[in-house]
């Protein structure tokens, strides 16, 4: 694992001056990424803010190999470009085809919980030596906030807006990392950016290991989540030591819980900073659903635990 | 059967050259460094969205106002202890 000294002095992959929010939690979760490896890398976004905003024309922000896919399709667009590449290289037809490159594709919730999953459960069943990079802010941020099966429950979306006929979306999030890792891939974890070290580190198993792996890495939102730039970091840490979002790997079945607060958050503490959840803190009623909700995080988070060293 | 015709290419862009844009415009708040409090841990440099932390031989010497939207969060991670970054009100 390398220093933020080695890190830093490594190119930069992912340049400025693309059109992401000011404190979007996404580039540094794909700047810390794309320097994981030594290899080469080749990209590819599903459609959604990170796809938009560092590819508006004349301009590209990707200094690797990039290629545009729609919204359900990375994982296909991936699969085909690893594919060509292990084909010419059989064929000797490529140029320079002796070096080593690595794949990765990066999608928003909306484009891998939802829009995207068939192609990305295709891919990883047919087994492909790729990384796929979900960064889950919890909504289609891109397109105006709208829900998501990543969204949490009870959070004010566009499509799920909190008022007198609903408090917010009404269901529980789809738990995606166990989905994938149902799929029996080699490698496929749950990070956050706040710990870097742990998202490198996982980063860096991920793209040594040949085959299908997976990252799931939450995202910070300041425009979906209705909080402040400058708090995006501390945000997705309070979503790590309130437990709604652990860091844990599944690695060859194997699970592993990497962190394990001291003291839990609550969820309440957390959700009372964000403007998504501010219906909730008004009457009884939300106070009840702020109950629930810790009963159920506090619920999968000791499922995690009991699996925590086991074989799945 | 008519001749097929080669599809026209895309954008030839070099890669990166989002570099060449400029989003400091958008600056509200600008960060500024006391240099002889910083003790150079990056953290300011691995969280910065847009790039922005200048590091040279190890050291953080500064940021790219090219870039910087002034979001903050380079003052917010910078450790407690040490608060070598604040921010200050653009001046227009």
């Amino acid at each position: 694992m390398a220093t933020l000294k080695e890190l830093a002095a490594k190119e930069e992959l992912f340049t400025g001056g693309h059109r992401l929010c000011a404190g979007c939690g996404i580039p540094p979760i794909v700047r810390l990424i794309l320097k994981s490896t030594d290899a080469r890398i080749v990209a590819t976004t599903a459609t959604g803010c990170l796809e938009v905003a560092s590819s508006i024309y004349p301009y590209s922000a990707w200094k690797v190999p990039w290629m545009h896919s729609a919204f359900e399709n990375a994982a296909a667009t991936i699969s085909g470009v690893q594919t060509a590449y292990e084909v010419l290289k059989k064929q000797d037809r490529l140029p320079g085809g002796d070096k080593e490159i690595k794949f990765v594709a990066f999608g928003g919730d909306g484009g891998t919980y939802d829009i995207g999953f068939q192609a990305l459960s295709g891919a990883l069943e047919r087994g492909h030596n790729f990384l796929y990079v979900c960064y889950d802010n919890g909504a289609y941020m891109n397109t105006g906030i709208q829900r998501s099966s990543a969204s949490p429950q009870w959070g004010n979306t566009t499509t799920s807006p909190a008022g007198a006929v609903i408090p917010g979306k009404v269901q529980w999030r789809k738990d995606l990392t166990r989905i994938v890792a149902a799929h029996n891939v080699p490698y496929a974890a749950q990070a956050s950016p706040h710990n870097w070290r742990d998202l490198h580190k996982k980063a860096e198993k991920a793209l040594a290991i040949n085959g299908p792996t997976f990252l799931n890495v939450v995202s910070a939102c300041p425009l979906g989540w209705y909080t402040k730039g400058q708090d995006s970091d501390a945000h997705v840490k309070y979503a790590v030591e309130t437990c709604y979002w652990p860091l844990y790997e599944i690695e060859e079945g194997v699970l592993k819980v990497n962190y394990k607060p001291k003291n839990k958050m609550p969820i309440a503490d957390w959700f009372k900073m964000q403007g998504r959840f501010k219906h909730l803190f008004k009457d009884d009623e939300g106070a009840a659903k702020l109950v629930q909700i810790q009963e159920r995080v506090d619920m999968e988070w000791q499922r995690l635990l009991d699996l925590d060293g086991m074989r799945l | 059967m008519k001749e097929c015709k080669p599809l026209a290419l895309g954008g030839d862009l070099p890669g990166g050259c989002a570099d060449d844009y400029e989003t400091g415009s958008w600056r509200k708040f600008l960060p500024v460094l006391d240099r002889d409090k910083c003790i150079d841990c990056l953290i300011c440099w691995v969280q910065c969205p847009d790039s922005c932390i200048i590091v040279e031989d190890g050291k953080m010497v500064g940021f790219n106002f090219e870039h910087c939207k002034g979001c903050g969060i380079c003052d917010e991670v910078c450790p407690p202890k040490v608060k070598a970054i604040r921010m200050i009100e653009e001046e227009s």
